[in-house]
């Protein structure tokens, strides 16, 4: 046991002798709150569009003042022939064009009937849709208000709740996810990097002829990213809810125990790498290639997963950290219990049982 | 000149004799550029819908119909109350629920209104207002209709004014159109970053810079020595990606000039292996430098479009994003290759790229030091 602490003593010093690392193993998940919580959002603002207005007419001019009047536009007004829109798409300058036809209040009120044409860039798809959604809404509004009064209007009104999250703030999607991604990158590449480093060096075999046992070896490399990971999942939990004022409404003790367990799973799975590998270079990819992409990929927190063909939804499952960010957005979102939460608990700690007994079964003794 | 050419013999030897990493450099940009677009759909489909139908009238159920016809939405059950549909939500069945309150024919025939309520789920804020968004356009839709019926008898019929949206240059709004080219992109500086970084941090680890710093090469030798052999790779895997993958796998066929498009990768991949170079001086072991570039592509990738406009972005965001080579190239490429773009839409793409390659390598050569 006395070995034990003071080889976990040596591994403490290696992490703390190297400021530069240790600076960018806390500044990652600080700056990934950051970015998640403050720049980074999928809502289409301050989108630039032009209103070509070949009407000139008292219609045209109401309706493309409430058209000015949305957030969501930065309006000009313009007159163009589709060459010279598409000319604007190619530069990127605007991103949709709103035409109104010339006489468009006349054959409003004359025919019943008159056409707007919108036209979208839609190399940028989201944003496309997104924005004639928005006009059509406002278009939409516009011609409600021009029933006369007085007549039975037959409208229906949708009363919206958004629950849980109603000023629709991205972080509560994004917390979670950064959480997750945090754990594991400590806990996958830097053991797995670590770990081959003494190999590289030399310095493994060393250790290994030592009359310590050499599993135990091993273990005291995870001991000092266990605390580690500890540490940055407590700096995101107290930044996210002091800057971005995201509540924890469920138990933190669970949050913490959920936690620990995804820590183990990437502690195992750094180790069962650094088994197979013996270059820095070698063990770094395969830590991105396995767990940094599928992690960002298939969590859900980019991308919506119920979106993805159902193979990738199968390969989602195998992923520890799609439990995981289930478990989190269920305890520090929803406030919910152990009771809801058994089960995705139980299925993250058979895969860490498994993954831990696969990496201690394949641990060499012997190098090369 | 002869010793550069040694050194990039010596280069090119020791990339290739490490076969493992040569086959995850060349092969983990290729699987990726075919799963990423895949999973980075912002297409919301499925969105699964519980109704707690109070009226159970003709126009209730008729609405119900509407929303489960128009293919965005899955029902996912009927429940009696909404305090059980609320328990299908907290278990993540539903994602949206809708209750029509009672006697909403009636109130709809006889007041001349009615309401809905909509409760969604919003931890996920954009599947949430798309989703809500969808639900409204259907309802407004159906309210349009029962209008149109009213007042068939009648001439008081309001003026119609109809609109028509045309999506130019991906009509049929196919989302990897979108994505595959910024991806490869983000690819490819991911690979140049990383391996010259890590390429020259290994020397220093190993002591082998030591042999190279005491002999009379030339710092620029030295440097041009590791720059030119992963610029070769970055424009294979830049090759690879998109006339390979992008067209055999999503069948997009670049609109514009590709010599415009290569001409650009050739300034871009000299600023990103200069960024690569940068960190490598400013790393002593390898793990620095994969921290380093780890956290600087991060920061790179995530301000840099790809996912996320840079519009809707807080003026600091912005200038970040503006000082981040990936995002002009992000943009010159969905311009070339999706608008078809010519050069004097892109001159102003072109010079901050050349000022992005001279600062980043400048830096470096100057930050690089023979003796330590």
């Amino acid at each position: 046991m006395k070995q034990f602490t003071a080889f976990v003593r040596k591994e403490f010093y290696h992490v703390f002798r190297d400021p530069k690392t240790l600076l960018l193993l806390f500044g990652m998940p600080i700056a990934q709150i950051i970015l998640f919580g403050f720049a980074l959002t999928n809502e289409i603002k301050n989108s630039k569009i032009v209103v070509v207005n070949y009407a000139q007419d008292e219609e045209a001019r109401q309706l493309i003042n409430k058209i000015e009047a949305s957030a969501n536009f930065e309006v000009a007004e313009q007159l163009m022939n589709h060459r010279e829109i598409e000319d604007a798409f190619k530069a990127g300058i605007i991103k949709l064009a709103i035409v109104f036809p010339n006489k468009f209040s006349q054959t409003l009120h004359h025919e019943g009937q008159a056409q707007i044409q919108i036209i979208a860039d839609a190399s940028d798809p989201n944003t496309a849709t997104t924005l004639s959604n928005y006009a059509q809404a406002i278009i939409r509004d516009y011609q409600s208000s021009l029933i006369p009064a007085g007549t039975k209007a037959l409208s229906i009104n949708t009363q919206v709740r958004m629950i849980y999250n109603p000023e629709l703030k991205g972080v509560y999607n994004f917390v979670p996810g950064v959480m997750a991604l945090v754990l594991l990158l400590v806990g996958v590449l830097m053991t797995s990097v670590s770990i081959v480093r003494e190999k590289e060096m030399g310095t493994m075999e060393v250790l290994l002829v030592s009359p310590f046992n050499p599993l135990l070896v091993i273990i005291s490399k995870a001991v000092p990213y266990f605390f580690l990971s500890l540490i940055n999942l407590t700096i995101i939990l107290v930044l996210s809810s002091t800057l971005m004022e995201m509540p924890i409404n469920g138990s933190l003790f669970l949050l913490y125990f959920a936690s620990a367990i995804l820590i183990i799973t990437a502690l195992s799975l750094g180790l069962l790498i650094s088994n197979s590998t013996d270059s820095q270079q070698a063990a770094m990819l395969i830590s991105l290639l396995v767990m940094l992409m599928p992690t960002l990929l298939f969590t859900g927190f980019l991308f919506p997963l119920e979106n993805m063909p159902w193979p990738l939804q199968l390969v989602a499952n195998i992923l520890p950290s799609k439990w995981y960010y289930i478990i989190v957005k269920s305890v520090m979102i929803k406030g919910l219990g152990w009771a809801s939460v058994w089960k995705e608990i139980l299925i993250l700690m058979g895969m860490t049982a498994f993954l831990l007994t696969l990496s201690v079964k394949k641990f060499k003794i012997r190098l090369a | 000149m002869r010793s550069l050419q040694f050194l990039l013999r010596k280069e090119f030897k020791q990339i290739f004799r490490n076969r493992s990493i040569l086959v995850m450099i060349i092969a983990m940009p290729i699987i990726q550029l075919l799963i990423m677009p895949l999973a980075a759909d912002f297409e919301i489909k499925n969105i699964n819908i519980s109704v707690v139908d109070h009226d159970r009238s003709s126009y209730s159920r008729s609405l119900i119909n509407k929303i489960t016809a128009s293919g965005y939405f899955k029902l996912n059950d009927y429940s009696p109350s909404f305090q059980e549909s609320f328990q299908e939500f907290e278990a993540n069945n539903a994602d949206l629920v809708l209750e029509i309150p009672q006697h909403f024919e009636r109130d709809l025939i006889k007041e001349g209104g009615g309401s809905l309520l909509l409760a969604v789920n919003a931890i996920n804020g954009t599947n949430a207002s798309v989703g809500s968004a969808y639900l409204s356009n259907i309802i407004a839709q159906y309210n349009q209709e029962l209008r149109a019926q009213g007042f068939q008898s009648s001439l008081s019929m309001p003026a119609n004014i109809e609109v028509a949206t045309l999506n130019w240059f991906n009509p049929h709004l196919n989302y990897p159109f979108f994505m595959v080219p910024g991806i490869l992109v983000s690819l490819v500086s991911m690979v140049g970053i990383y391996m010259c970084a890590l390429n020259i941090v290994k020397e220093k680890e190993m002591g082998t810079i030591e042999q190279i710093n005491v002999t009379p090469i030339k710092k620029y030798h030295f440097i041009l020595g590791k720059l030119i052999p992963f610029w070769v790779i970055g424009v294979f895997v830049f090759s690879l990606g998109l006339l390979g993958v992008a067209r055999v796998a999503y069948g997009i066929i670049p609109v514009g000039s590709l010599p415009l498009l290569y001409a650009y990768l050739a300034v871009f991949l000299v600023a990103v292996l200069g960024i690569g170079l940068l960190i490598s001086t400013y790393s002593e072991t390898q793990q620095q430098a994969m921290s380093l570039a780890f956290f600087l592509i991060m920061v790179f990738i995530l301000l840099s479009g790809l996912f996320t406009p840079i519009d809707s972005m807080p003026t600091w965001a912005k200038w970040i994003a503006n000082l981040n080579p990936l995002t002009y190239f992000i943009e010159v490429m969905r311009m070339i290759v999706l608008k078809g773009s010519g050069f004097a839409q892109i001159k102003t793409h072109f010079m901050a790229m050349i000022a992005f390659a001279l600062v980043f390598n400048s830096w470096a050569i100057l930050n690089y030091k023979k003796t330590s």
